[in-house]
């Protein structure tokens, strides 16, 4: 602050105080004596009431003495006075910095000893479990659930199904680094027709699942005509990524589509808009929101929700 | 001087009265808007584009402001959960503000790129979709109305001419810019700038 504006504020924060106190000095008239009382207002109505002029009652005269020793007693404690920083050197800044580091004193340990445990560990230690889910409610929650059931387009992680991996390793880095899963818009490739025999050849999935072990060929036999056309096609646009067998590919993100579990919704109109347009997935990263050890502690709330709803 | 004096003369009693409200403004207030880490941007913070401006009058309009603050206060209760606390420089292109006083709904302060863009669209649609408990209100409407881009140049001239650093250029090329675009675009997009310049707790 420049010495104007300096010199401006003390004027007036000393001015007002003064001018206060000076006030109350000047209207202070001597103490009321006892006997009849002779000074009023002048006032009269109906014939004879009449209006004291009293002096303050001394008790209330000392509260507003009080209040102006309060006022000069801050003024030197606090900063209130241009770029006097007050005697104690207070600031919201500094006292924001003392509150964080007597809650690193306090939690730093609890969360380096988590932190020298590994995450399979902690995702059974009902300690670091209350933690987690303090932590997964306030970061979590909006998209992924309170409970961790996830939303149409955002993964149940209760259900043991990981887009990107379930393992300890690939949790942590997850939620560090963001993912953005990416399903191209194949409407104009595809063609309406193309799209049907599509999802007739998904929906016919899990019963060639049942009928043959994943990873075999030669399945053609038990598929409708349109079901093979749809599984051509599939072999030509979608398993690049979602994987000849369709198991997906966790590499990618891209989802298993013969588990009976559907992101984008399990209709036929679901599955269809999202081969339509495509999707744009994004999974925020939290480095910069969160510290390593809590990410730690995190992705073991993340791999207890996923063992909960799998037993 | 005697007091009655003063209070005798109405018309020297109201304006002895505004000196004296006046005073505290003048000491707080006035000095704030000569201060150079209140009045200049922090550094990152730009001024809103055309979407954003269009969608932060989308956002003043639809009364968001009634329940949810833009102000992360410096307490580790708050940054914990919002991100870094506001600084002064942040809001400098704000006209006028939108600190609210009031958190039914969580601080948006730093909501900005918390989410994808896709969660808020269906979350302002209808917020239960996504999170069961909420008890926000849905804006479905937003999808379908248009934003009138006639107006997004006058508005960025207007602000100019209070001091927002716009450019000849991005006040031809506003009216483009929000051209066609729905409200729910234009409220995402300054969603999704609010408090980005400033990461970490």
């Amino acid at each position: 602050m420049s010495g104007f504006w300096n010199a401006y504020i003390w004027l007036l924060t000393l001015g007002t105080l003064g001018g206060c106190l000076w006030l109350l000095q000047a209207m202070t008239t001597k103490r009321k004596q006892p006997g009849p009382v002779e000074d009023t207002t002048g006032h009269s109505w109906d014939g004879d009431l009449e209006e004291f002029n009293n002096p303050l009652p001394r008790w209330w005269l000392t509260l507003f003495w009080i209040t102006g020793i309060f006022m000069i007693v801050y003024l030197v404690i606090y900063p209130g006075l241009g770029n006097f920083a007050g005697v104690m050197g207070w600031n919201q800044v500094s006292q924001y910095e003392a509150e964080r580091a007597a809650a690193e004193e306090r939690y730093g340990d609890v969360f380096a000893a988590f932190a020298a445990r590994p995450v399979a560990e902690l995702a059974t230690d009902p300690d670091a479990l209350r933690v987690g889910r303090n932590l997964f409610l306030n970061n979590c929650a909006g998209c992924h659930g309170s409970d961790g059931g996830g939303a149409r387009g955002y993964p149940n992680l209760t259900d043991g199904a990981w887009l990107y991996g379930g393992s300890p390793e690939t949790i942590v880095q997850t939620i560090t680094y963001g993912r953005n899963g990416v399903m191209p818009a194949l409407g104009a490739a595809l063609g309406e027709g193309g799209i049907d025999e599509v999802i007739a050849y998904l929906r016919a999935l899990p019963r060639l699942q049942a009928a043959a072990p994943a990873g075999t060929a030669s399945t053609a036999q038990t598929l409708t005509a349109p079901e093979t056309a749809g599984q051509q096609k599939f072999q030509t646009f979608c398993i690049a990524c979602h994987g000849m067998d369709a198991h997906g590919n966790q590499a990618l993100g891209a989802p298993n589509l013969t588990d009976n579990d559907w992101l984008h919704g399990r209709t036929d109109a679901d599955i269809r808009s999202v081969i339509l347009d495509g999707r744009a997935n994004h999974m925020p990263a939290h480095e910069e929101l969160l510290t390593p050890d809590r990410i730690h502690v995190l992705a073991a709330y993340v791999l207890s929700l996923a063992a909960e709803g799998g037993s | 001087m005697k007091h009655e004096t003063i209070e005798k003369s109405a018309g020297l009693l109201g304006v002895l009265t505004a000196v004296a409200i006046s005073i505290g403004g003048l000491a707080e207030i006035v000095p704030l808007m000569m201060s150079r880490e209140s009045v200049e941007p922090t550094p990152g913070v730009l001024p809103y584009t055309a979407e954003q401006l269009e969608g932060r009058d989308i956002y003043v309009r639809e009364g968001c402001y009634v329940c949810h603050s833009q102000m992360i206060r410096p307490f580790r209760a708050e940054t914990e959960r919002y991100g870094h606390y506001s600084l002064a420089g942040e809001a400098v292109y704000d006209r006028p503000f939108q600190f609210g006083s009031k958190r039914t709904g969580p601080d948006l302060a730093r909501v900005g790129k918390r989410y994808s863009d896709e969660w808020h669209r269906a979350h302002l649609v209808n917020p239960r979709d996504l999170v069961p408990e909420s008890n926000m209100p849905g804006f479905p409407w937003l999808t379908a109305a248009q934003v009138d881009a006639s107006l997004t140049p006058l508005k960025m001239q207007r602000l100019r001419a209070i001091g927002v650093p716009y450019t000849d250029e991005d006040i031809a090329g506003a009216s483009a810019r929000v051209e066609g675009k729905t409200e729910m675009d234009v409220l995402v997009a300054y969603l999704q700038g609010l408090g980005t310049a400033v990461r970490g707790r």
